[in-house]
């Protein structure tokens, strides 16, 4: 469904994506992860022919793209990292609208909007005013929208970046249904446990270039210790040059907080017994420890 | 070449139009009162006090004049001020562009639409000259395809600043610099004549001042000196404009 190889693009003397090349399949859920200013948001803008690669080659939906982007995207709907709904226009409207620029009669579009008010839980909502949505709904809002060319692929810059809990998890839900139905999903995202939940495979991108390309699991597997604990409280530090360094494979800092990664933390927690004042959390190595063993523990702004 | 003609463009102007339509009430009674109480307020009043321009009484002088001027205006607000907000505050442009649309599409559709608005509103002057018995007879309608050549031309040029500007606040320099000088010096108000030969030749170089003699002569049946050197200048800054336009705006969304 989607090929990208040696995507470049530089602008003026900085080159943001340096060589990435992925593929996704078709029905395959794929998440384009990594810290702010990675590259994902510039490669999604080339795969759609929003921008001109520097270099590179692009296959979307069967179209070379840039050369032929404005017939795949025929066969794509995209959910844009910030809404864009139409503000001059009703829920039913933004529809109606955004199916004329792909050629949709109008009495086509208006058949399918109820079908797509229902999927996005805005069913009572087809005349209202955008500004009286929430933002979750103005995603959902946004959600169906990309979804009313029936597209084959969909791609999603961010979908639950702002939202809280209970609209990520509706979110979450509604994509989990579209994969189901056969739908391709391409989406970046620095929520990790998004991607572990979503992703059949995730690249992991830093400095424009993918560094890590596989299933979550099989990355969790290959690439990190399976055991955690999380170390914090008064005396911390003593106690990890005293006893974690010996008795896990690898601890790592951030702030007050000792990360112990270990095969088996039954030793790290009979040795934190006679610590009274140390506070641990013990958990199975995830996606985010991955992530941040790959990219590092730095802040990225 | 069938991209070159394509007429994807319609659904940008149709989608502007279904927002006009629903301020129409309120948009159309601002149209048609604006100009009267300027027509009425000034040509009557200042009027009074005139001896006949270039022959004819001030209030027929000044209507016909004001069909270009509120032509220009109406077209250059909507492809600045409205344009901008779907450009930068709504990013619509943005989301119509995930569409299978181009940011030519885009740029023609606003161009069209921006001049669309002007004629609807020089049209309404028009109106408004043959309520008062300034003009009569089927002539003057000649003057709306003229009309529709100064929006283009005026929205062509104001896309060119839309695409270049940063905040609203730009817009207020080219008000202030272009557009009211360029008033003052194309005959709208009071005639050209009289001004020295190089501001007349400046006049001679910007579209209003075209605007003008053609709208006189079709509405108030005043001599045109030069009818194709009139519409040959507008057709230059329409498609000047546009091209520009187009260009830039590539430019600063396709980054």
């Amino acid at each position: 469904m989607l090929t990208v190889e040696n995507l470049r693009k530089r602008y003026g003397s900085q080159e943001v994506v340096r060589g990435v090349t992925f593929r996704v399949a078709e029905g395959e859920c794929f998440g384009l992860l990594g810290p702010n200013g990675a590259g994902k948001t510039t490669t999604l803008k080339c795969i759609l022919g929003l921008t001109e690669p520097s270099a590179g080659r692009i296959e979307l939906a069967g179209y070379p793209v840039p050369q032929a982007a404005r017939q795949a995207r025929y066969r794509v709907g995209v959910v844009p990292q910030f809404d864009n709904l139409d503000p001059d226009f009703t829920v039913r409207e933004n529809l109606v609208v955004f199916g004329r620029y792909f050629g949709l009669r109008t009495a086509d579009v208006l058949a399918r909007v109820p079908a797509l008010l229902e999927f996005a839980g805005l069913a009572e909502k087809a005349d209202a005013r955008i500004e009286t949505l929430s933002g979750g709904m103005k995603r959902r809002l946004t959600l169906a929208r990309a979804l009313v060319n029936d597209p084959q692929v969909l791609f999603m810059d961010e979908p639950t970046t702002g939202l809280d809990p209970q609209a990520r998890h509706l979110i979450w839900d509604r994509l989990k249904r579209l994969v189901a139905d056969g739908k391709t999903l391409v989406l970046t995202t620095h929520f990790m446990d998004e991607a572990e939940r979503l992703c059949d495979r995730v690249g992991i991108m830093d400095n424009g270039q993918i560094i890590a390309l596989d299933a979550p699991q099989a990355l969790i597997a290959r690439s990190i210790e399976p055991q955690v604990v999380e170390v914090y409280g008064e005396g911390v530090q003593r106690w990890v040059e005293k006893h974690g360094r010996t008795l896990a494979q690898r601890v790592e800092f951030t702030g007050e907080t000792a990360f112990c990664y270990c095969q088996d933390a039954a030793a790290i927690l009979d040795s934190l017994e006679s610590w009274p004042a140390l506070k641990a959390l013990r958990r199975a190595a995830n996606l985010e420890d991955v992530f941040i063993k790959l990219t590092g523990r730095d802040i990225r702004d | 070449m069938t991209e070159l003609l394509s007429l994807r463009f319609l659904h940008i102007v149709r989608r502007n139009y279904l927002v006009w339509r629903k301020l129409f009430v309120p948009s159309l009674l601002g149209n048609l009162a604006d100009p009267l109480i300027w027509l009425v307020g000034f040509g009557v009043g200042l009027g009074a006090l005139l001896p006949r321009i270039e022959g004819l009484p001030y209030l027929a002088f000044l209507a016909s004049g004001m069909i270009g001027y509120t032509t220009m205006y109406s077209a250059s607000f909507e492809a600045l001020y409205s344009a901008f907000a779907r450009l930068h505050t709504q990013r619509t442009w943005e989301g119509i562009l995930y569409a299978p649309m181009t940011v030519r599409d885009v740029v023609l559709g606003e161009w069209t639409w921006a001049a669309l608005k002007g004629v609807a509103s020089g049209a309404a002057i028009l109106a408004v000259a043959y309520a008062l018995g300034l003009v009569d007879g089927w002539r003057p309608l000649a003057v709306l395809p003229v009309i529709l050549l100064v929006g283009l031309a005026f929205s062509g040029m104001a896309l060119v600043v839309t695409a270049l500007a940063r905040s609203y606040d730009f817009f207020v320099y080219y008000f202030t610099l272009l557009i009211t000088p360029m008033m003052l010096i194309s005959g709208v108000f009071f005639p050209a004549d009289s001004l020295p030969s190089g501001v007349r030749v400046a006049a001679s170089l910007l579209p209003l001042a075209h605007a003008t003699e053609l709208a006189r002569g079709f509405t108030v049946g005043q001599a045109l000196t030069r009818p194709a050197v009139n519409v040959a200048v507008l057709v230059a800054y329409a498609l000047a404009g546009v091209l520009l336009a187009t260009w830039l705006l590539r430019r600063r969304l396709m980054k």
